[in-house]
């Protein structure tokens, strides 16, 4: 059977946002809210800055500036745009109330931690969220309880254990209500299942050689997916004794992945690459579907929308080369 | 009523309606009214085509068929808003079509009676009334009636082949073939309309238009040569070049329904006919599609492809495409199922490139390959990188440095330019990231500048060992780049270790020979050879090329600046005292190039001018002593033979 393959060629970047003029890394979109609510993509670059760009005029609404010009490696919001999370390289994790026009940092989290771990949020029950982040010892990881602050547990490795500084963290729950697990990646590769309340592992999987550098999960299919700065994707799924295996592995073109993340409709996932490169793969067979080629340096992170609209959801990859490229791609599924 | 129709028969001027006649139009249009209601256009008509029979009178029959048809637009213009129901278009020309039926009527009635009747003048009615645009209302009407009663009579099948035959631009609005009849073999301009122009000509009809048409053609045995030829001619479009280039896409998608219908209608022994030439316009056509620039002209290429290939293949490989794209809803039944084609709509297509988690379609990946920093070409580009203040830029800092040896070895020209600057930026150079074998990679590099330009880096080598503020580690790298490049320039045959694109001269042959001596040469050696009886081989020598010793016109540079000052302490470098570790080295140093230049020139100079240079700053004493230690270290290199 004769076949003739006609692929299209990748799709350009629907728009890029410039302005930040320093490198971005991290992204977080906040677009679910109704109409007439503005769709919101929160930037935080190297000097300081978290921008708040205005996905409509794509343009910045705000600047907020709460880390005493830190690089800022992470963002997040917890349950809405007006309450926003960052981390800074300062060692602080500052909350932000940007409700009405406010820019105030209203509570702050001093975690003496001088790597570059991000942090992750769960929410627990209306108002209440867990974060799990890299603590002050150099193998530790913390649960504290927000926005209370209160401390959960400290998540410690065995003496001996050497996994080095946590390097990515993703707490999640199977559903409402049950247990908060913890995955932990760790600088000498292996990635850590933590039971949070009673603190103690379950189970670790050595999957790459070196550090690993992101990890996402999927919870419902108990499948989960790392990369670190060698060429291997690895991906790792949780059996029903809670222990995980590598499932399979996928080598990239080139070496180094800042991060990915598996979009929330759990049909692709995004990789940032330190080739420039911004790769998507289908969650499902992880296959390869496209490789867009825009940014002139390390792409640092990507993000998908939360857009209530299928329609409307869009990536963004934040770059070393100071801008933050948007696409819209596989939408329509 | 027919009084005032009277004036028509007497062929007078059809003035009644215009207002100088003096009448009022409303009134007129009253009568008028009751004219139509009461029926009497059949009447008129049948009277025309009665008389058509007998006589003619043709300019009668023109103003009347033009005053029927464009009543309506007359009595608007007249009345402008105020016209009567009856004379809208939409209620005005259902009714001339009932007219129109009840003398068809008449007519075969009396075709039946045997009465000669014309019915030109009715379909003369029909297609002016088409060519105004009112086919629709009119055949509306007509169609179905004119359906049914064809279905089994034959005096008005041959009816409504007349009607069809007056006017064949029309035929387009017949849906039904059993109106037609085998009109299209017949009728010239019938073909030429089915054939030709509602094909390829015009591009504006439905699919089911289409479908009825080459279906009509499809039924009877007579008509299916011009469904060959109407393939053919579809094909022949299909697979031209400039068609595909020049012509809009909707055409193209016309005419590969068309192609698509018509194969479906195919049979096998006409298929076997022309198969050759099926598959000679496939890949031709084929090829212009998938030139094409447009995403949909391509798909369309494709689906044809697909569906030509598959006719004339029933068995064995068939053509197939992966089409990145809508999952079309291409449907085409063979010809074995049905003689009806299913509808075929290639030009459907979605934006939505996916129906499932498995159907995610991969773009174009073929760009995606391994990253290379790239070192730059030129030497002053290294320059710039090496001494760069960027920090961001160590990917590109370190493929500099890994490729500059190489760089400054093929461009000894524009080495010569900044040699010294170079020396300077290497024996200064510090390791940014950790590259493997990063102190041979420097030292290397500073040796291809030192052979490249010997006495200016010399110089400056040599007068920065004895400068302030330089490490140990510095130091003893100044005199190892002098012992290796030394070496190098001395030794008969290259000694460095990276293979030279050929770009360098392996040798300076001493006589340049020319082909031709060669040739001579090996003939008589080889007839030596032949008749030379050997009794022994003996030792077998390997005979090095000679070359000049580049190392001759250097040494002094490299040696003399080396023994001026060693005894002589800096406040940062104290030779005889505290660093004697490069005391030490010195002295191997000096020995090597002692030896090194033993084939040189300068060899009586450098080993009796110490004495007399140091004088009479150095204590004989230590002088005499330094030099006894480098003969003896040199001597012993001779002994042994080595070359550190």
């Amino acid at each position: 059977m004769l076949t003739v393959l006609m692929a299209l060629p990748p799709p350009d970047p629907q728009f890029v946002l410039r302005g930040t003029s320093a490198p971005v890394h991290t992204l977080h979109f906040s677009c679910g809210g109704p109409e007439p609510d503005i769709p919101l993509l929160f930037s935080g670059s190297e000097n300081g800055f978290i921008h708040v760009w205005n996905l409509k005029t794509h343009r910045v609404d705000t600047a907020l500036d709460g880390h005493g010009r830190k690089s800022v490696y992470c963002v997040e919001t917890m349950g809405g745009k007006d309450r926003l999370l960052s981390q800074g390289r300062d060692q602080r994790i500052c909350l932000w109330d940007l409700a009405e026009g406010r820019t105030s940092v209203t509570d702050s989290v001093f975690t003496e931690h001088m790597g570059f771990c991000r942090c992750s949020l769960l929410k627990v029950a209306q108002g209440r969220w867990l974060m799990a982040m890299a603590a002050r010892s150099l193998e530790e990881v913390q649960i504290l309880e927000l926005p209370s602050k209160t401390s959960v547990c400290t998540l410690k490795p065995e003496v001996g254990a050497k996994l080095g500084m946590p390097m990515c963290l993703k707490l999640w729950q199977l559903s409402c209500g049950s247990q908060p697990v913890l995955l932990a990646g760790y600088e000498d590769g292996s990635v850590v299942l933590w039971n949070v309340s009673m603190g103690k592992a379950l189970s670790q999987l050595s999957c790459h050689q070196e550090p690993v550098m992101s990890l996402d999960f999927d919870s419902e299919k108990a499948k989960g997916i790392s990369g670190s700065s060698e060429k291997v994707l690895s991906i790792w799924c949780l059996n029903e004794q809670q222990n995980l295996q590598v499932y399979k592995t996928h080598e990239l073109v080139n070496a180094g992945i800042s991060d990915i993340t598996i979009r929330p409709d759990k049909k692709i996932l995004a990789t940032a690459g330190w080739d420039h490169r911004i790769r998507i793969f289908s969650w499902k067979k992880l296959k390869p579907l496209a490789v867009l080629d825009y940014h002139t340096a390390t792409v640092h992170c990507v993000s998908f929308s939360d857009h209530s609209s299928p329609w409307d959801r869009l990536l963004a990859a934040g770059s070393k080369d100071q801008r933050i490229s948007v696409w819209s791609i596989y939408a329509q599924t | 009523m027919q009084i005032l129709f009277l004036p028509f028969k007497r062929g007078n001027n059809l003035q009644l309606f215009s207002s100088s006649s003096g009448l009022d139009p409303r009134e007129v249009v009253e009568v008028l009214e009751q004219f139509l209601q009461e029926g009497r256009v059949s009447a008129l008509l049948w009277e025309v085509c009665h008389q058509q029979a007998q006589a003619g009178c043709l300019e009668l029959q023109d103003s009347l068929l033009n005053k029927i048809v464009c009543l309506p637009e007359h009595v608007s213009n007249k009345l402008q808003g105020e016209n009567p129901p009856v004379f809208f278009p939409q209620n005005y020309f259902p009714l001339l079509g009932d007219a129109v039926l009840q003398v068809l009527e008449k007519i075969s009635d009396s075709l039946r009676g045997g009465l000669d009747c014309s019915i030109s003048f009715v379909s003369h009615v029909l297609g002016k009334v088409c060519v105004h645009g009112r086919q629709k209302e009119i055949l509306g009407v007509l169609v179905p009636r004119l359906t049914d009663l064809t279905k089994s009579d034959c005096i008005w099948q041959r009816m409504c082949w007349r009607l069809v035959e007056c006017v064949p631009d029309q035929l387009c609005f017949l849906p039904d073939p059993q109106l037609l009849g085998s009109l299209v073999v017949k009728n010239k301009k019938a073909q030429f309309v089915v054939t030709q122009k509602m094909l390829l000509l015009q591009y504006g009809h439905t699919t089911a238009v289409l479908q009825n048409l080459l279906g009509y053609l499809s039924l009877d045995s007579l008509r299916r040569p011009l469904l060959l030829r109407v393939l053919q001619e579809l094909l022949e479009t299909w697979s031209s070049s400039s068609a595909v280039k020049h012509s809009p896409a909707e055409q193209q998608l016309y005419i590969s329904k068309a192609i698509l219908i018509c194969l479906s209608h195919l049979k096998e022994p006409e298929i076997e006919s022309c198969r050759q030439e099926l598959l000679t316009s496939m890949m031709e056509g084929v090829k212009c599609h998938l030139d094409s620039s447009l995403p949909q002209l391509r798909r369309l290429g494709m689906v044809v492809a697909e569906a030509i290939s598959l006719k004339i293949n029933t068995e064995g490989p068939v053509l197939k495409f992966e089409k990145a794209g809508a999952a079309l809803p291409l449907v085409l039944e063979s010809s074995e199922k049905s003689h009806t084609a299913a509808p075929v709509t290639p030009g459907e297509e979605s934006d939505a490139e996916l129906d499932s988690d498995d159907d995610l379609i991969p773009y174009d990946m073929s760009e995606d390959k391994e990253l290379k920093i790239k070192a730059p070409v030129y030497i002053r580009d290294c320059i710039e990188v090496l001494t760069g203040s960027r920090p961001e830029d160590v990917d590109k800092w370190e493929a500099t440095v890994k490729a500059l040896e190489s760089l400054v070895r093929r461009n000894p020209a524009a080495t010569r330019e900044v040699s010294v600057e170079l020396a300077k930026i290497l024996l200064h150079l510090e390791e940014k990231t950790c590259i493997e074998g990063f102190v041979e990679i420097r030292q290397r590099a500073q040796v291809a500048v030192l052979t490249t330009d010997p006495i200016p880096v010399a110089k400056y080598l040599t007068s920065q060992f004895y400068s302030l503020n330089y490490s140990l580690r510095q130091r003893m790298d100044i005199l190892d780049v002098l012992v290796l490049a030394a070496q190098e320039l001395s030794c008969p045959k290259f000694l460095g270790k990276t293979k030279h694109s050929g770009v360098q001269k392996p040798c300076i042959p001493l006589l340049p020979g020319s082909d031709s001596s060669k040739d001579w040469r090996r003939i008589v050696d080889e007839r030596i050879k032949s008749k030379t009886r050997r009794f022994d081989m003996g030792q077998s020598r390997v005979e090095l090329a000679s070359h000049p010793n580049e190392f001759n016109s250097v040494a002094g540079y490299f040696f003399f600046p080396l023994i001026q000052h060693f005894d002589r302490p800096l406040t940062t470098f104290d030779l005889l005292g505290e660093d004697h570790l490069v005391l030490g080295r010195l002295v191997h140093t000096l020995a090597i190039l002692m030896y090194l230049a033993v084939n040189t020139v300068v060899r009586k100079g450098i080993e009796q001018g110490w004495l007399p240079a140091w004088e009479p700053e150095v204590p004989s004493g230590t002088a005499m002593c330094f030099r006894a230690c480098c003969t003896e270290t040199g001597s012993k290199l001779e002994l042994s033979g080595l070359r550190s």
